[in-house]
């Protein structure tokens, strides 16, 4: 193996400390995905334009691959798996999208799911133009954005934010 | 939507919930780059950075001595331990190897693979290998690589030209001579993809106590396992592809054949788990996935009263510098030239030539797209030509309902649809009377707004039937699909499905279908990926296949297992079949519901109880279903007459564009799209594709391209330049159901997995040409980009 120098990394992740030794250059999607094995924050573009990376830091979504692991040192993260119930099913927005029929391929979702849980959090009755904007720096080939779209205002109607 | 066929069925066609979307919502998909392997290494490619150059030393010492390399390879050795991958036509000497040995052809091209303990120091390892080129000259534009005296991509080809063939089907001549009026017109489709969000990704590992290469890929692929095996001289059976990976997103371009001979090879080679996930540039430059790059030459005959009587088109198709399928993207419009029109006769060159570019693979569609716009550019050009309105012109030509079957010049018989209908339907949507006003108001007030139509057809059920068409060579006629369904001894029932998904939710349509036939819940019905060597044939989701043969193969096997619990209770209650009714599970004597055998206990007998079940039935309870695409089966006529998909989905666009008339950026202020896909199975599904297919569509018409400087170096190989709509560029869109039923398949239903993407940049196109019109500008070459809009308007604006 390499002889990298390794630094000590605190991250609360969806409410557990985690600590762990990480290479500097390590990014946080890489410590997301194969250091603490939560592979639901997916690599897409890898400079941080698709969003498919996107994770909630301090509540605020951040793009993964473009920010090291230990710049989150001391921070908390909050991952689409943070955003399923306790027992692994859907939280409420992830129920909406489910409603709405707003994925396909899958890849893409947990981005858009963590950019529609920000924006609820922040203005949880968004107009469709708001709703477009918060989800305008994720990018989906499958769905043409008019399913996810309707998953968010479903899940503002029902008044949900995302079940954490 | 339409009541019309649509009606009448249990869970086919209502609204229900996915099987897929829980595990997606909750990041628990399992894409291939989640998959560990214990001890696995990682693959970074070295590539090339000429367009063409001879590939004089490679020195890779300095990336060995890294500490945690275990291998670099190169392609003197991958030429030498595997076989050629070849293209679809009969080309022989056009071969392709994972990594370029002695030569590159293209840009991005790779070189060699560094193999290493993780990702990031195998690409440290990649910077440290030191190659030497000697640059030689390469050619970029397809007209002159066609032109003598080019520079040729494979020398022993002996010609850039990889197919060209003129067919004529009908009197071509007789009609253009016959007809009052005649024109011409050039318009290009640009070079752009897929391109998923998802790379292309591969993990395998050799055992080789079982002598045994297991697979993960992120893939949508024919064959693939079959192909894997032949490039790395294994049998068939010593290729194991797990099926049971989730693709993040394919329409057509994750075929990878080259990335999993490169991964299989060192696999076998270490001894090692080795896996390559591209990064996005290593997807981008060389990951061959780009798509038809197409010049199009259209001539048109017709009439004063707007009847086309004959058309003529020219395709020349850039497929880069290897091929594998591509060249066969000329071929599958052969089964609807002439769009959904009654078009008497029909002339057709497709020339599909190299160049030292990325390679070019399917596209969602298989070259349908790029040849519906160039139809429809000839139509609106007719159009104006004759001062004639544009739906007009369309309804004109259409081929009416009462003309099913109806045979087109090519061979093609299509099946049914309602174009006036469903046309109608999308002007209805759009509310067209608004669209017109809302148009000449901008107009009015000085702003450029415009109006586009589009109506073309999706051929679906995905037979083999230009493989022979383009290669004499090659007689595949067969183009089956499968489904394997079994009730287990509590009665729940599971579906086994033989390729891996990307997005389309096979999972729901089996399971929809399952609880249909066997009127049993859908949701208590599991679908399970086999692996491809328990798995009966499939040919893999593509050309809008799977709603029609897994659809038609669940179906066949739910029907034969309906058949054996009516045969085991006919035994049992001392009854004819013919007496008796099925109904949810449990089979009754007509008209005497107290004779009745539940589903729990006709599973009983057939798993438990071999003394009560009838001679001659196997024990268990379980059905396959194998088969063939309907229509299919035949070869080619002399002139290259054929029968090519079974259905045809039809879909017309509505769509009213903006301009900024300081920037040229067009939006797209309304969209609606007239839909006919036959019975719809899953109708979340049917729309998300289509809206999907819409939004790439609107890529395709206005951003993405990949562009080449002129020395061969891909301009737009990040999302920074290959610019991809996001939810601010893509509208809402409305969508019109229509269904008229497919007569060739189970349940009336017909393909849509290229729904929206066949027709939104062809009225795109027409939109922005009805906005530049007033200006006296046009564009004939996608993508209309921002800039090209403006640098037209400027242009125009000058010469006024």
């Amino acid at each position: 193996m390499s002889d990298e120098r390794l630094y000590s990394v605190s991250i609360e992740v969806n409410g557990t400390l985690r600590e762990a030794q990480v290479p500097a250059r390590l990014t946080l999607v890489d410590f997301l995905r194969d250091t603490l094995r939560l592979t639901g924050t997916h690599a897409g573009c890898e400079h941080g334009i698709c969003g498919a990376c996107s994770v909630l830091l301090d509540g605020e979504p951040v793009r993964s691959c473009i920010m090291y692991a230990v710049q989150a040192d001391g921070r908390k993260l909050t991952t689409i798996e943070g955003l399923a119930q306790p027992d692994g099913s859907p939280g409420a927005l992830q129920d909406a999208f489910c409603e709405a029929h707003a994925t396909q391929c899958g890849y893409c979702t947990p981005g858009m799911v963590i950019a529609a849980h920000a924006l609820l959090e922040a203005n949880p009755a968004p107009a469709e133009q708001e709703i477009r904007e918060a989800i305008g720096g994720n990018l989906c080939r499958c769905t043409g954005y008019q399913q996810i779209v309707d998953a968010i205002k479903l899940a503002a109607d029902r008044g949900s934010k995302g079940g954490l | 939507m339409s009541a019309t066929g649509q009606s009448g069925f249990r869970y086919i066609g209502k609204k229900r919930r996915t099987k897929e979307d829980p595990r997606f919502v909750t990041g628990r998909g399992r894409f291939v780059a989640d998959i560990a392997l214990p001890g696995m290494k990682h693959v970074a490619l070295v590539t090339s950075p000429h367009a063409a150059a001879r590939i004089k030393a490679i020195r890779t010492d300095k990336a060995l001595a890294l500490s945690g390399v275990q291998y670099v390879l190169t392609g003197a050795e991958l030429c030498a331990g595997t076989e050629a991958l070849l293209p679809g036509v009969d080309a022989p000497k056009v071969t392709r190897y994972p990594l370029a040995h002695g030569v590159v052809r293209y840009a991005g091209e790779w070189v060699a693979a560094v193999v290493a303990d993780t990702r990031a120091l195998a690409e440290d390892a990649a910077e440290k290998i030191e190659i030497d080129y000697e640059a030689t000259e390469y050619v970029l534009d397809p007209e002159k690589s066609i032109a003598p005296g080019a520079p040729l991509v494979h020398p022993a080809h002996g010609s850039n030209v990889l197919y060209r063939r003129k067919f004529v089907w009908g009197p071509v001549e007789e009609d253009f001579a016959r007809a009052e009026h005649k024109l011409a017109l050039r318009v290009r489709w640009g070079r752009s993809a897929t391109v998923p969000i998802e790379t292309f990704g591969i993990a395998a590992q050799w055992d080789p106590g079982q002598q045994l290469l297991d697979v993960w890929a992120s893939i949508q692929m024919p064959k693939y396992p079959d192909q894997i095996a032949r490039a790395l001289r294994l049998p068939g059976n010593a290729v194991r592809v797990h099926f049971d990976v989730d693709v993040g997103g394919s329409y057509g371009v994750k075929r990878g054949i080259k990335h999993t001979v490169l991964v299989g090879y060192l696999a076998k080679k270490l001894g090692m788990p080795v896996r390559l996930i591209e990064d996005r540039l290593e997807n981008m430059r060389g990951g061959d996935m780009h798509g038809p790059d197409r010049i199009f030459d259209l001539q048109l005959a017709f009439d004063s009263d707007g009847t086309i009587r004959s058309l003529k088109i020219r395709a020349l198709d850039d497929v880069g510098a290897y091929a594998g399928r591509s060249p066969l993207q000329l071929g599958k419009p052969v089964g609807a030239i002439v769009g959904p029109y009654q078009i008497h006769s029909v002339e057709y060159e497709p020339i599909s030539v190299m160049t030292n570019k990325t390679a070019q693979e399917a596209v969602r569609g298989f070259g349908q797209s790029p040849t519906n716009y160039a139809l429809e550019s000839g139509i609106d050009a007719v159009a104006r030509h004759l001062g004639m309105d544009r739906i007009a012109l369309r309804k004109k030509n259409f081929i009416r309902k009462d003309q099913f079957p109806y045979l087109i010049p090519s061979g093609t018989s299509y099946d049914s649809g309602d174009y006036h209908a469903v046309l109608d339907k999308a002007l209805a949507a759009a509310d067209y009377p608004a669209l017109v006003a809302a148009r000449d108001a901008a107009r009015k007030a000085g702003r450029l707004a415009g109006i586009g139509i589009s109506s073309c057809l999706e051929p679906s059920g995905g037979n083999s039937s230009f493989e022979p068409l383009f290669n004499p060579k090659n007689e595949t006629t067969t183009w089956m699909d499968s489904c394997l369904v079994r009730i287990d001894l509590s009665g729940a029932i599971t579906g086994v499905m033989n390729t891996s998904s990307s997005g389309q939710g096979h999972e729901t349509l089996v399971a929809t279908v399952l609880g249909e036939v066997l009127e049993r819940d859908p949701d208590t019905i599991r679908v399970v990926h086999a692996d491809s060597l328990n798995a009966l044939p499939s040919n893999s989701p593509v050309g809008s296949r799977m709603a029609i043969m897994l659809g038609g193969a669940a179906a066949g096997a739910a029907r034969k297992i309906k058949a054996t619990l009516l045969a085991i209770a006919a035994h049992n209650l001392h009854k004819d079949v013919a007496e008796l009714e099925y109904h949810e599970g449990s089979v009754s004597v007509k008209g005497e519901p107290g004779q009745t055998l539940s589903w729990a206990q006709l599973v009983e007998i057939a798993h438990r109880k071999f003394h009560q079940m009838p001679p001659g039935l196997e024990p268990g309870l379980q059905a396959k279903f194998v088969w063939e695409v309907p229509t299919g089966g035949g070869l080619p006529t002399a002139d290259g007459r054929i029968q090519m998909y079974p259905c045809f989905s039809f879909e017309a666009h509505v769509v009213l564009v903006e301009i900024d008339p300081e920037t040229g950026q067009p939006k797209l202020a309304r969209y609606a799209c007239g839909h006919d896909c036959g019975v719809m199975i899953s109708p979340d599904i049917v729309h998300g594709m289509t809206f999907g297919g819409i939004a790439h569509g609107i890529g395709a018409a206005l951003y993405e391209k990949f562009a080449y400087s002129d020395n061969g170096q891909l301009e737009s190989q990040s999302f920074m330049d290959y610019l991809i709509p996001s939810a601010l560029e893509v509208p809402a869109l409305t969508i019109a159901d229509h269904c008229t039923p497919s007569p060739h398949t189970t349940f009336g239903q017909k393909g849509s997995g290229e729904a929206g993407y066949l027709g939104a940049p062809a009225a795109i196109a027409c939109a922005v040409n009805d906005a530049l019109a007033p200006l006296g500008a046009s564009i004939a070459e996608l993508p209309m980009t921002p800039l090209q809009i403006w640098t037209r308007m400027q242009l125009a604006r000058a010469g006024n």
